[in-house]
């Protein structure tokens, strides 16, 4: 039978960086143990797996709704066999570049909800910090626990050029897709157990146990034995099996807002043997929706009076309140600053180029050069609203230039990165798909972290988007141990 | 537990037990109007049906005020805008379930997720009257599948207490219903000879799975008091209405609240007089009043949990 290096045949030209192959078609050292046992199956009894996965997906419900579609349409997101592999050398220095990285991200929220030393120094401009739509004002002065606003951050990271890693976007609201991680991993296990028999891969399953360690590490001082709530919106919320999860995972409570109230600035949930204190919200609403009295009054998802209990220092919030203006794409170029800056060390981590078109020099090069760039809203999320000009038609950038044009401080540029590939199973057989990285960050008493992430993987040929609403899959992503 | 988590086991719950419930009651009938009577007696079966659980108005409305069995069967069991269809009843099972999917067993929620999956797979329109029967049947394995593997999977604890909670009373208002309207069918028949009366009896007593326990219990022939006494007042009978009420009352008992105490009396008092009562006192009462007494107070110890248990406490 074909073997998985033949079936995909590598271009010599190697315009991507490929997990798997390296340029001149040989399998890389990290993918022998795989590649070996993939040249002995049979591909009938590959595509019975494939088909029993997606069976087993169905039937345990572990689905997403998608917006706009029908209403509470849920959808399994495609989840493909062929495993995502890191060595354990270049993870290493990717947990060192992650830890740096949210350290100074979360010290920057602290400062500039306090003294604001760094817009003071000049190093991130303040009017950029300060008249942004997600700068909270109401948090200025209050003090978090641990001094720690981003207690889980879902850094996403891509490999371009001849393999170098890029930070694409640091999510420090509430990021979502651990639970497919964890999935995707039991997945594979149940399926082919005798890989994991031969291949060291470093386990993953342990993350609930580290988030609830985490949000109990940042309970209101003083609460010896923290009460702690997964808050979703809903049901019908696109991320909702995975609130559902990680609330059973850690054996919390599931709360809805409606199943929240405040009293004497406290938080209590509504249960069958009356109220109980609450101590710590993880929560899965974004911040304008928390409190119709202090946000969105039209609210129906939120708690009024949370952000009072919250102020007066009597329940923890995770994520903080304000920390939308720290992943904002107008942010984001800074980053490198803030670690040199709080940390005093040199970024780990490269950050992507980046044109601000509020800036008119960079706007002038943007407008020159759409058909080379990715151009992002600076709000937008989800894969939503973008422009990935080398895929686009004329008509497609020339409506985006309109756009651009009317409001160029809504929008950055970027290089269109040549994404890596791994080779992932498609209609046609086996092809090389571009994939990203969402590896999961924890800061409580210090930085944790489950060796790895969230694979996505872009479906369709030469698309560079991975977001699931957009059509992407998952793949298990393996950390080799040493 | 959260008063809404609780609230939406007890009615996944009850959800369930009554799609159990319908699929007998249509199964029933099926086998009852296979007896030679006339069109009008058929008819008035479907329609006491119909009426029995509430929605002959909202039947009229849709068919033209006429009564087609064929019709009333896809209405009650498979028509997608009858909230009270076997279809409607299995979704919103479903819904609830979704909603608390993390306080059920994995076991659990894929065996709800799983019938929901399948009953979307039935082609609706192209049922036939013979696959009815087997879409009944299959109705009723999913409801036991479905106690089944809640008993065998849940912790012992006040998520458990309220599925079941739900399970009673649904169960004991269900077949306090197929009692009364089957009971009024066969006694106001015209007069017929025995046979026919036997299988009228027997489909009855089938229907509440009944037919083998009454062989048991008093190894002689159908008689409409001893049916009665069976559906009503044993209790080593699993859906007679005395069983249902000793299982709600130990249920209550187990999460009782500071708010609780009168639900707690008055369903002990239900349950102690079905335990402790005549089925000669019950029929000399007259059964429809009795039942339809009984169904009254039922609902009345339903709307007492709700707002002891699962409504939201105000701040």
């Amino acid at each position: 039978m074909a073997t998985i290096t033949e079936t995909n045949p590598v271009p010599t030209n190697a315009r991507f960086f490929d997990e798997m192959n390296t340029a001149s078609g040989d399998v890389r050292a990290h993918y022998n143990g795989y590649v070996s046992w993939f040249d002995g199956m049979s591909p009938e009894r590959m595509t019975r797996k494939r088909q029993e996965a997606d069976a087993l997906f169905h039937r345990s419900g572990i689905t997403f709704a998608v917006y706009g579609d029908e209403a509470g349409a849920e959808r399994l997101i495609p989840f493909d066999v062929i495993p995502r592999v890191i060595p354990a050398l270049e993870w290493r220095a990717l947990a060192d570049g992650l830890r740096q990285r949210v350290k100074a991200l979360n010290a920057f929220i602290h400062d500039i909800y306090h003294d604001q030393e760094i817009l003071k120094a000049g190093r991130v401009p303040a009017e950029q910090v300060l008249s942004n739509a997600q700068y909270r004002p109401e948090m200025q002065g209050v003090d978090v626990p641990n001094n720690i606003y981003a207690a889980i951050a879902g850094v996403d990271i891509v490999r371009a050029g001849a393999g170098e890693f890029y930070v694409l976007e640091d999510n420090l609201r509430v990021p979502s897709g651990v639970s497919y991680m964890i999935e995707n991993r039991k997945m594979m296990m149940r399926l082919f157990p005798e890989l994991f028999a031969k291949n060291r891969v470093a386990p993953v399953e342990h993350y609930p146990d580290l988030l609830l360690d985490t949000l109990r590490a940042v309970a209101p001082k003083g609460v010896l034995d923290p009460t702690v709530v997964v808050l979703t919106p809903g049901s019908f919320n696109s991320a909702y099996f995975e609130h559902a999860f990680l609330a059973q995972q850690m054996g919390v409570e599931l709360v809805e807002g409606q199943d929240l109230f405040v009293r004497d600035e406290q938080v209590f949930m509504r249960t069958t043997q009356g109220p109980q204190r609450v101590d710590v919200i993880y929560r899965r609403i974004d911040d304008d929706f928390l409190d119709p009295l202090a946000f969105r009054p039209d609210s129906m998802l939120g708690v009024p009076g949370l952000l009072s209990a919250y102020r007066a220092g009597n329940v923890t919030l995770s994520n903080a309140i304000g920390t939308g203006v720290a992943d904002d794409k107008s942010i984001y170029p800074y980053v490198g600053e803030m670690v040199r800056f709080y940390l005093g060390e040199e970024p780990i981590l490269n950050n992507v180029p980046t044109y601000m078109l509020r800036k008119p020099d960079d706007l002038a090069y943007a407008l020159d050069h759409l058909s080379e760039l990715v151009v992002k809203e600076v709000h937008g999320a989800g894969g939503y609203g973008m422009l990935v000009g080398p895929a686009s038609t004329k008509a497609q950038i020339e409506d985006f230039r309109l756009r651009i044009l009317a409001s160029p401080e809504k929008y950055i540029a970027q290089p269109t990165l040549s994404l890596s590939t791994c080779p992932t199973f498609v209609d046609a057989g086996i092809a090389p798909r571009h994939i990203d990285l969402r590896p999961f960050v924890l800061s409580g008493n210090d930085v944790r972290f489950v060796p790895g992430g969230l694979t996505r993987v872009a479906l369709k040929e030469g698309s560079l988007v991975v977001n699931s609403s957009q059509g992407g899959g998952t793949k298990d992503t393996w950390v080799l141990e040493e | 537990m959260l008063s809404r988590t609780a609230d939406h086991l007890y009615w996944m719950a009850r959800y369930i037990e009554r799609a159990e419930n319908l699929a007998r009651m249509l199964d029933v009938n099926n086998r009852m109007q296979l007896l030679p009577q006339s069109e009008r007696e058929v008819e008035r079966l479907w329609r006491e049906t119909l009426d029995s659980v509430g929605v002959l108005d909202s039947y009229y409305a849709s068919h033209e005020n006429r009564v087609v069995p064929s019709e009333v069967v896809h209405f009650m069991a498979l028509d997608r805008k009858n909230p009270g269809s076997i279809y409607s009843c299995l979704r919103a099972a479903r819904e609830n379930a979704h909603a608390v999917r993390g306080t059920l067993t994995s076991e659990l929620w894929e065996t709800i997720n799983a019938t929901w999956l399948e009953l979307r797979g039935y082609d609706i329109s192209q049922m036939g009257a013979d696959e009815l029967d087997a879409f009944f049947e299959w109705v009723k394995l999913r409801s036991h599948q479905f106690r089944g593997v809640s008993f065998a999977t849940m912790m012992r604890d006040e998520a458990n207490c309220f599925l079941r909670l739900g399970t009673f009373i649904e169960r004991a208002d269900n077949t306090a219903r197929i009692l009364d309207v089957k009971y009024n069918f066969i006694a106001e028949a015209p007069r017929r000879d025995d046979a026919g009366e036997y299988y009228q009896w027997s489909a009855l007593l089938h229907s509440v799975s009944a037919f083998e326990i009454y062989r048991k219990a008093y190894r002689d022939q159908i008689t409409p008091a001893r049916v009665a006494e069976l559906l009503v007042l044993r209790n080593d009978m699993p859906r007679s209405l005395a069983y249902c009420t000793s299982e709600m009352t130990a249920f209550l008992e187990t999460v009782a609240n500071q708010r609780s105490k009168e639900t707690q009396r008055r369903s002990g008092e239900l349950a102690a007089s079905l335990r402790y009562g005549r089925i000669d006192d019950v029929l000399e009462t007259g059964l429809h009043q009795y039942l339809t007494r009984f169904i009254v107070r039922i609902n009345d110890i339903g709307n007492r949990i709700a707002s002891d248990f699962l409504l939201p406490v105000t701040a």
